[in-house]
Order: structure tokens, then C-alpha cells, then sequence
């Protein structure tokens, strides 16, 4: 079992010497630049895996190398080199500070904005903590919790070798190889990332989140990410966080896959504030992500996302709604500012009967910024009584900000119903005024609106992420109505 | 005290306020009635401080302080109150936590903490009882789905909930049927005090019956070209605006 160990939990939560098991044959800690079928052969024995997953990834490195990066999202961006990037890095410790003194002022005064307690900050900036009881039994008593259930909530790596079959079963089987450019390149190369399994009838406790697995919850580059929750159980799933975050890498391709089986149900919500870039986007992360779930007989998979960060985000959660009565929702509130740009939207799938999807995206464009909406209703010929409801509308905050909608429908079953609204408006000069009439200030006025605005998917939030979302949206339209 | 000095005032290069005249002391309630279009809501926006509109000239004087210098913010925290004539719907943002943000606003400007959630809701009842507000209305999105009626008595609530010093109504009377006329004005006559004054839009007398000025005014072509009491009010119901229109070419 992953949790057993009292002095491995110690060991996890001061961040001393827990380093994936390989520390002392490594040599060098970062590989040379470029990607070979060498690189990938020197990934996979630093990380001691198994033949299988040596040979699952050569032969995604294979498949990539006959992939063309995408051109179809309506994004500009400078294509990465990819031979100029290392793609194996030992895991670094953050730097660490000694006191909040050293964090950068801007970094602490968005946090503090954000109501982050100081011990959170310190944790979140990399500054040394003392050594607190109060947060190891937290951490302690969450693992023996779920472990006595039966769930398991370790890192990739860590599955890989503790539980070859349940990765080998399912990994790769909701969004394969070659499903994208971007899908293949992790494939091969994917450092890290979480891996979960909710047993049949089980419902998790609390809600799942990478906070937990605080060492590791620096993650990499290339995170894959594996849910698998087995028939009847039900879990939420928090990814990211609000407080900004940086990272030296410039371009980041994740993977997510999620499996519900038969009668399960799996809520999974997202946070992305990556560091955007100065108001050019110089600097800023590139995210290009592929989330995926498959839906399996009554089961429901239900993605949220507030994406907040990042220079360029290219990211579809989608569900494949392959069991007959199975439901898939999107909910996303997506803001662009200064010059970032986002396509980001969802792909529903409908193969089963009865199956029903709803789509609530939320665009918010302040700046220059551009911000797309793109999405797929696909309605297969054996996907009788299929429903879909989808809702897009854009904010627009200043005149030089730009709004896009792109729904493609299909429906091959002439007992579908699909149902799509949109709407694009200016933020009213009219309802400002009516906030500041009423003694509240420019900044509170726009934030109240636009938390309005967005407040249907905000609800979908696990309450004190909620809370941090509202303030975090504000936060990102600072000064931005013109 | 409210003294307006020569004030012109233009909106996209058309001028509208012409050089007007109006002092309002502290407990009086003045009304101003004129024809349509002949800028009583442009009135009402130059003094709350509605930025599109550009001040050409005159001063307002608000108990000692300019307030052509202020921000619609800082007017409103220093106890100017203007309800809207189309109050507008903001989705998504609760009544309750609108009027919170604005309560807050105005202690945070009297140097006062925030208010507490249990003394924040009793007020909130205490004041929706003046003007029989809903219960429901208070947790629904600010005006959504708001009919006339409730949309004007809402205004009415939230003045209650900032005790101005100074309140313009702006029409609250149109689109109100007998009853909802008779709470509305019963809830502003419960806070009248001499402490506090009103500046009363309307077109109709039938308001005036209700709400009692201490003055009339009729505000024509961006000047106020007669003066008088609630006389003045029943004779421009009987006769029209013409009369005085006539008068004033003569
Ligand atoms: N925002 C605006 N843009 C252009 N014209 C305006 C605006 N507001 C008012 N006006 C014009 O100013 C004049 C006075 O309008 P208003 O003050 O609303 O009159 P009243 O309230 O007396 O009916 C009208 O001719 C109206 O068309
Ligand atoms: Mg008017």
C-alpha cells in the first residue's frame, strides 16, 4: 500500500530526501537537450520502471514522430523547438527561502488578496516550514482514511510499480498515443503526474486533491494524470490552484484520463493559474492539454474549470459518453487579459442511448486578449434520445479584446435534441454606474459583475475553492474595463 | 445643503443643462416636473457623477464640499442617493450581497468596521418591512426578473439601507399602480427628517399628493423657469406645460 508508513508520511511532509527512489545513481540531473529514442530509454531506467512502460512510451515516440503540431486553434504562438528542450530533470528541490521576506512583494500580494494563510504561502513560495505536528497528522489521518478504504492516491511513478495492472488496464485508453500531437509527445516523455482508483461502491470521503501529495505537488512539464473510479463509486478531484504559479518551462502538454465505470460518478475541477506573461505574453506558459473521460453504463463525469493563467491555452475536457444513460457536463469560466490567448472548450461524445451532456462555458476577454470558445456535440447513429445543452457566452471588457465561438454539431440520430444558446456582451457601462452609485468602488463593481456572470459554473466549485476562484477572478481583471 | 450654481452640462456635444439653480436645504423636499426630454435624468446622472456626461460649467456645493470633484463613489458614500428611473439588472449577484458590498462601502468611508451578518440581516428585514419588500426579492439576483413595481420599491429599500443625506427619485412613480404608489411613497415619508432631503422627479402630480413637496419646480429646455409650491403642481396638471413655454418666448 502507498500510505503505510508513518516515517515515510514525515518524510513526505518535511520534503527532506523523498526523491522517487532514484537518487544515487544519477549523475547529472538535468539530460542533454533534444528527444531520441536514447532520451527516452534514459527516462525510463532513471525512473526504474518496468519493460512495458519502456516500450509503451518508445512506441508513443514512434507514432509522434510522424505527428504534425496543430494549426487549426485560432491561437498565435511561437512554435517550440522541441529538440531544444531537456526532457528529463531530476526532481528539483524548490529553492528555499528562509522567510516570506524573500518571496517576490507582487507574488505575496496577489496571495494575500487571495486569503491564503501564511503557512500556505510559505509553503506554496518555497520557504521553510518548521517542523509542524498539526500538518503531519492532517496529512497522516487523510492517509489512513483512504487507505482504509481501499483507494488509491499515489504519484505515476509510483503506480507504475506498485500497481502495474490497474495502470496497464486503463492507462492510455481514453485518449491513446497518437489521439494528438501533443497526446503522443507525453506519451513518451511524461515525468510524473497523479494516479487514483476509487474501489467498486466506494465513496471518497473528501475531496481528492494534489495538495495532499505535497511534495510532489511541484509537477512537471508533461503530468499525466490516470482516475479511474470502479462501478458505484464516486470522487471530486481538485487540480491546480489559485495563487499563481511559475515555472521555468515554457511549454507544458498534460494528459488527463478519466475512467468512470459502470454507475460511477467523478467531478473533477480545475484551477489554472500559470504564469501568463508579462501584457506582451513574453514569458508566459504555453498549456496544451488533453483531458479525457469515458463514461460507462448511468455513470457521469462532470469537468469544471476556472482557467485563469498561462500565455496560450489549448484544452478540450471532454467526455465520451459510450454507456447508454451516462451523463457528461463542462462548466468552464475561461479569462484572458493583456495579450494571453485561450481555445479551450469540450468535446461530447455520444454513443449510448439516453445519454445527456451539458456545456456551460463562460468567456471573459479584457485587454487585447483573445479568448475562444470550441466545441464538438457529436451525437453517433447509436446514441438514441441523446440530449445536449450547451450555453456559450463571451464578456468582452474593453473594445480591443476579442471573443470567438466555434460549436460544431453533429447528429446522426434523428431522435436527438441539441440545444445551443450564445450570447457576446460588452460589460455595461450601466451596471458600473448602478454599483458605484451605491458607494461601491470600480474594482468591487466589476468584480461583483463578473462573478455574476460566471457564477453558474463558480457554484459547480467545492465551496472554499469557490471562494478562492471569486477573488482569484477578480485578481485577473485588475484595472482591466476600458 | 445642496446649492447647484449656473450648472451647463453636455452629452455627446449636445448640450443639455443650461445654466441651473437650484439650493435645497436640509429637510426639504423639492419636486421638479417638466416636459419630457427636458433633462431631469441628465440632472440626476451630473450630480451622482455619471462620467459621460461633461460638466461645462457652474458648481454644485454638497454640505460644504465641491462635489463636481468627486467620484460617483465617494458622492454616494458622502450620502448622495439617486434611484434610478431604469433600475438595471445585474444576473448572478444577489440582492442581499449587493446592498452588503454597499453598506460596507459606506462604513468603510466612516471608518467603520464591516458590518456583522447578523446585524447586516436584521437591518435587511427591518428596512424591506417599510416598503413591504419580498422576502424572496432579497436573495434573487439584483432587479432580475424584477417587475416594474418591484424594481422601483427595491430603489426604495436601498435608500432605506444607506440613509442618504441627500436622495433624487428619479420617475419611481411611473409604472406604479395605487397600492404600490402608496407603499412607496409611505416608505419615503417614514424617512423624511430634517436632517434629510429629496429631490422628487415626476411627471405627474398624482405623486405629489403622497410625497408633499416644500417646492416645485418646472425644469424646461435645461433651465428651471418656474418656481413655486405644490400649487404649481395642480396647475401644470390642469393647464400643461405650454403655458409656461409660452410664457417664456413672451
Ligand atoms: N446618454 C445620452 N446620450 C445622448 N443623449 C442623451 C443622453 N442622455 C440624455 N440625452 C438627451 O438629453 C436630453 C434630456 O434627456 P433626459 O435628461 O433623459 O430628459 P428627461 O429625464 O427630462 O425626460 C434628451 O434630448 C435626451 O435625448
Ligand atoms: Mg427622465
Amino acid at each position: 500500500m502507498a500510505y503505510e508508513g508513518k516515517d515515510k508520511v514525515i518524510e513526505e511532509v518535511t520534503g527532506k530526501s523523498y526523491e522517487f527512489g532514484f537518487t544515487s545513481e544519477i549523475e547529472s540531473d538535468k539530460a542533454p537537450a533534444g528527444l531520441s529514442e536514447k532520451i527516452i530509454r534514459l527516462i525510463s531506467a532513471k525512473k526504474d520502471e518496468p519493460e512495458w512502460m519502456l516500450q509503451w512510451r518508445l512506441n508513443a515516440f514512434a507514432v509522434w514522430q510522424t505527428m504534425d503540431e496543430p494549426n487549426w486553434p485560432h491561437l498565435q504562438y511561437e512554435k517550440p523547438d522541441y529538440q531544444a528542450i531537456s526532457y528529463y530533470a531530476a526532481p528539483k528541490q524548490k529553492k528555499q527561502l528562509n522567510s516570506l521576506e524573500e518571496v517576490d512583494p507582487e507574488l505575496r500580494r496577489t496571495m494575500d488578496k487571495l486569503g491564503i494563510s501564511i503557512e500556505e504561502q510559505k509553503r506554496l513560495s518555497g520557504v521553510a516550514v518548521d517542523f509542524v505536528l498539526d500538518s503531519v497528522s492532517v496529512a497522516t489521518s487523510f492517509k489512513d482514511k483512504l487507505a482504509e478504504l481501499g483507494i488509491i492516491f499515489c504519484s505515476m511513478s509510483e503506480a507504475v510499480k506498485e500497481h502495474p495492472e490497474l495502470v496497464r488496464k486503463h492507462l492510455g485508453t481514453v485518449v491513446p498515443t497518437r489521439d494528438n500531437f501533443f497526446s503522443a509527445l507525453n506519451a513518451a516523455v511524461f515525468t510524473d503526474g497523479s494516479f487514483c482508483y476509487i474501489p467498486k461502491g466506494v465513496r471518497c470521503p473528501m475531496e481528492l486533491s494534489t495538495y495532499f501529495r505535497i511534495n510532489e505537488s511541484g509537477t512537471g512539464q508533461f503530468e499525466r494524470t490516470l482516475l479511474v473510479a470502479d462501478e458505484g463509486s464516486y470522487v471530486s478531484y481538485l487540480e491546480g490552484c489559485t495563487a499563481p504559479q511559475r515555472d521555468e518551462n515554457q511549454l507544458h502538454a498534460a494528459v488527463v484520463e478519466l475512467v468512470a465505470l459502470d454507475e460511477a460518478e467523478i467531478k473533477y475541477s480545475t484551477v489554472q493559474n500559470w504564469y501568463p506573461g508579462d501584457e506582451n505574453g513574453k514569458g508566459g506558459i504555453y498549456n496544451f492539454v488533453t483531458k479525457r473521460g469515458i463514461c460507462h453504463h448511468r455513470s457521469k463525469i462532470s469537468w469544471t474549470q476556472v482557467e485563469t493563467g498561462s500565455a496560450v491555452t489549448w484544452k478540450y475536457p471532454s467526455c465520451i459518453l459510450k454507456g447508454d444513460n451516462s451523463v457528461g457536463e463542462f462548466y468552464s469560466v475561461a479569462v484572458t487579459n493583456n495579450a494571453q490567448q485561450a481555445d479551450t472548450g469540450t468535446k461530447m461524445i455520444h454513443l449510448g442511448k439516453n445519454t445527456h451532456s451539458t456545456i456551460i462555458s463562460k468567456g471573459i476577454s479584457a485587454g487585447n486578449s483573445h479568448n475562444s470558445y470550441r466545441g464538438l456535440v457529436q451525437i453517433m447513429p447509436s446514441a438514441a434520445n441523446a440530449r445536449n445543452f450547451s450555453q456559450c457566452d463571451s464578456l468582452l471588457m474593453t473594445d480591443t479584446s476579442g471573443a470567438h465561438t466555434f460549436p460544431y454539431v453533429e447528429v446522426k440520430n434523428p431522435t436527438a435534441q441539441v440545444e445551443h444558446e450564445a450570447t457576446t456582451s460588452k460589460i455595461g457601462e450601466d451596471q458600473i454606474f448602478y454599483c458605484l452609485q451605491r458607494g461601491i468602488d470600480a474594482e468591487q463593481a466589476i468584480s461583483l459583475i463578473v462573478n455574476g456572470y460566471a457564477k453558474e459554473v463558480l457554484n459547480q466549485l467545492p465551496m472554499e475553492f469557490a471562494v478562492e476562484a471569486q477573488k482569484l477572478l477578480s485578481i485577473s481583471l485588475e484595472g482591466s474595463v476600458g | 445643503m445642496l446649492k447647484i450654481n449656473e450648472l451647463k452640462a453636455s452629452v455627446e456635444e449636445a448640450s443639455i443643462l443650461k445654466g441651473l439653480n437650484l439650493t435645497i436645504n436640509s429637510g426639504e423636499v423639492h419636486a421638479i416636473m417638466g416636459p419630457n426630454g427636458s433633462g431631469k435624468s441628465t440632472l440626476a446622472s451630473v450630480l451622482a457623477g455619471r462620467e459621460e456626461y461633461k460638466i461645462e460649467g457652474g458648481s454644485v456645493d454638497f454640505y460644504g464640499e465641491d462635489i463636481l470633484e468627486m467620484d460617483a463613489t465617494e458622492r454616494a458614500r458622502a450620502g448622495l442617493f439617486l434611484a434610478f428611473q431604469y433600475p438595471v439588472e445585474i444576473p448572478g449577484v444577489s440582492n442581499i450581497n449587493f446592498m452588503r458590498a454597499a453598506v460596507n462601502g459606506k462604513r468603510e468611508h466612516e471608518g467603520l468596521d464591516p458590518i456583522k451578518g447578523k446585524d447586516f440581516l436584521e437591518m435587511v428585514k427591518e428596512k424591506s418591512k417599510l416598503v413591504e419588500l419580498d422576502g424572496r426579492l432579497r436573495n434573487r439576483s439584483v432587479n432580475e426578473g424584477f417587475s416594474g413595481g418591484e424594481k422601483k420599491r427595491n430603489e426604495i429599500f436601498q435608500m432605506a439601507m444607506l440613509e442618504p443625506k441627500f436622495a433624487i427619485l428619479d420617475e419611481t412613480d411611473s409604472g406604479l399602480d395605487i397600492d404600490a404608489l402608496r407603499i412607496v411613497s409611505e416608505g419615503v415619508n417614514a424617512m423624511r427628517s430634517p436632517e434629510r432631503s429629496f429631490l422628487v422627479i415626476t411627471h405627474y402630480q398624482r405623486l405629489l399628493d403622497y410625497i408633499v413637496p416644500d417646492f416645485v419646480h418646472v425644469l424646461v429646455d435645461g433651465r428651471i423657469v418656474r418656481s413655486g409650491d405644490k400649487e404649481l403642481a395642480l396647475e401644470l396638471e390642469e393647464r400643461g406645460y405650454d403655458w409656461i413655454k409660452e410664457d417664456i418666448t413672451a
